[in-house]
């Protein structure tokens, strides 16, 4: 008779799930975002894209062969690097810039801590700070939506922040995408739509994003306006880079908490800041900051939060 | 003879304080905006260290050992104080670029480390060709961190512009440009040492 009783170490578990699978799942959850870009945007925000997930994927390649390590690329993290730096970025920018700055996201934000699995940044958010930083200029020229050449338009939080008066602009037209902004964060409903699929497989949970926009929500009702308790928090929800970065950036599994416990402390953290950024800092968003800030501090979250071992005191 | 020729090579590649002892890293940082700024850090502690090392191994039986520290100090800030001086009255432009960082070759530890290390132990010869060969590796460094730093930052070296319609990259202009590219370079460094090794 065959011995069916197979000893082996833990995981006992196992399913279908790989660190591949879930890239690409991540990857084709951010297509409505991009489909929404380049009906907002034209085509411009496509080839940004485009251009930004081969240099990214091109990087990727590049190094593993000088490096002579495992080459990587077939994962889909590059491809998902490049497709959230192109998100980060204005429609308008000149091509060479998504190329630099995906370059940059892979070779300093990723690979030079090791690869997948060691960064403690989020790349695409390093390489968008490294472009801010470098091309200020090219970073906050934002075209108009849905006018498909080069006239420009403020975004509604750069306005609020040179303290003129927002010319109306309605709840549902942030909710659709209608206002100058980078591609990816413009459109909210295409953006919950892939945080919906996420959610549903289980690959992200609730916690980083939910506590970091109703952190967000909170602070900026009480201190967004003259006197406390009157912001207009719908606006500043719907507004930025905010859905994006607490449903796609803040969740990156590497850079971020491993217990609830943590995640919750990383997610109102952010919202912290963010809001801080918004409504006293010198940039008029501040998502990207407050979740490289919150990256740094992961370490610390995670020491402080370990989970029980299950027996132990 | 051939000891004192050593004695200076050694300093600006096999120990360069800068990228092998990682020493000095704060002035470096801070005044490696653009290479005239680099050269004039880079002689003035050149001119420090070939001074307090050699006035340093010439006193050392002097110096009692409880208080060498101090010692050090003091012939150190003297040379300082000339360097200073002369700076702020031939190149005014340089010692307000570099400001308060030449006054704090007081405290580069380049500077306290070669009189700790070396001079304290050698003669005054081998102390001086010690200090000649460290300042013009640091020099060195510095020109090569600085030249990068300016070329990318702002396009230009020296002042000159280099390629037409090279768009700079301010980030490296910028503080957390000084410690990239020094990250970057230290990095490369310790690549060809392990691959001699």
């Amino acid at each position: 008779m065959k011995n069916n009783l197979i000893v082996s170490g833990s995981p006992h578990i196992r399913k279908e799930g790989s660190v591949p699978r879930i890239m690409w799942t991540v990857a084709a959850s951010l297509i409505p975002a991009e489909i929404a870009g380049v009906v907002i945007f034209g085509l411009d925000a496509l080839w940004v894209t485009l251009a930004a997930i081969i240099a990214a994927v091109l990087s990727e390649w590049a190094f593993g062969i000088f490096t002579k390590r495992k080459i990587t690329v077939l994962d889909g993290s590059a491809v998902i690097t490049g497709i959230l730096l192109a998100f980060n970025l204005p429609s308008g920018v000149p091509l060479w810039l998504p190329v630099v700055g995906a370059v940059f996201s892979i070779f300093i934000g990723k690979q030079v801590f090791g690869g997948l699995g060691q960064n403690i940044f989020n790349p695409a958010l390093v390489g968008r700070v490294f472009l801010m930083a470098s091309w200020p200029k090219y970073m906050t020229t934002f075209p108009r939506p849905f006018s498909y050449d080069a006239v420009t338009s403020a975004t509604p939080l750069a306005i609020l922040k040179e303290g003129k008066i927002l010319e109306h602009i309605s709840y549902l037209d942030l909710f659709l995408g209608k206002r100058g902004g980078c591609i990816g964060e413009v459109c909210i409903l295409a953006l919950l739509i892939g945080a919906a699929v996420l959610l549903i497989r289980g690959y992200i949970t609730w916690h980083i994003p939910v506590t970091y926009i109703f952190t967000t929500a909170v602070f900026t009702y009480i201190f967004g306006a003259g006197q406390f308790f009157h912001g207009d928090w719908l606006f500043h929800i719907l507004s930025g880079g905010l859905i994006l970065g607490a449903f796609f950036m803040a969740t990156d599994y590497v850079a971020t908490p491993l217990t609830a416990k943590g995640q919750i402390i990383f997610g109102v953290g952010c919202g912290l800041l963010t809001a801080v950024i918004r409504l006293w800092g010198g940039y008029p968003e501040g998502a990207s900051y407050a979740i490289l800030m919150m990256n740094a501090a992961t370490p610390f979250i995670d020491r402080y939060t370990k989970n029980r071992i299950y027996g132990s005191k | 003879m051939k000891n004192l020729v050593k004695e200076f090579t050694k300093g600006i590649i096999k120990e360069n304080p800068t990228f092998i002892l990682v020493l000095g890293l704060c002035p470096t940082l801070a005044v490696s905006v653009s290479v005239a700024n680099g050269i004039g850090m880079g002689i003035a502690a050149t001119f420090v260290l070939l001074g307090s090392s050699a006035i340093v191994a010439l006193v050392r039986d002097f110096i009692p050992d409880k208080i060498r520290i101090p010692c050090y100090i003091v012939i150190i800030a003297t040379f300082v104080t000339i360097a200073e001086l002369c700076m702020k009255a031939y190149s005014p432009v340089l010692d307000r670029a570099l400001g308060i960082y030449v006054p704090l070759i007081v405290v580069n530890c380049i500077v306290l480390g070669r009189a700790e290390a070396f001079a304290c132990k050698n003669s005054m010869a081998r102390s001086f060709f010690d200090g000649l060969g460290m300042g013009l590796g640091f020099t060195l460094a510095l020109i090569l961190i600085s030249g990068i730093r300016e070329f990318l930052g702002s396009g230009q070296i020296l002042g000159h512009a280099l390629i037409k319609g090279f768009e700079p990259i301010f980030v490296f202009g910028m503080p957390s440009g000084a410690l990239l590219v020094i990250g970057l370079l230290l990095g490369f460094f310790n690549l060809l040492k392990n691959r001699k090794a």
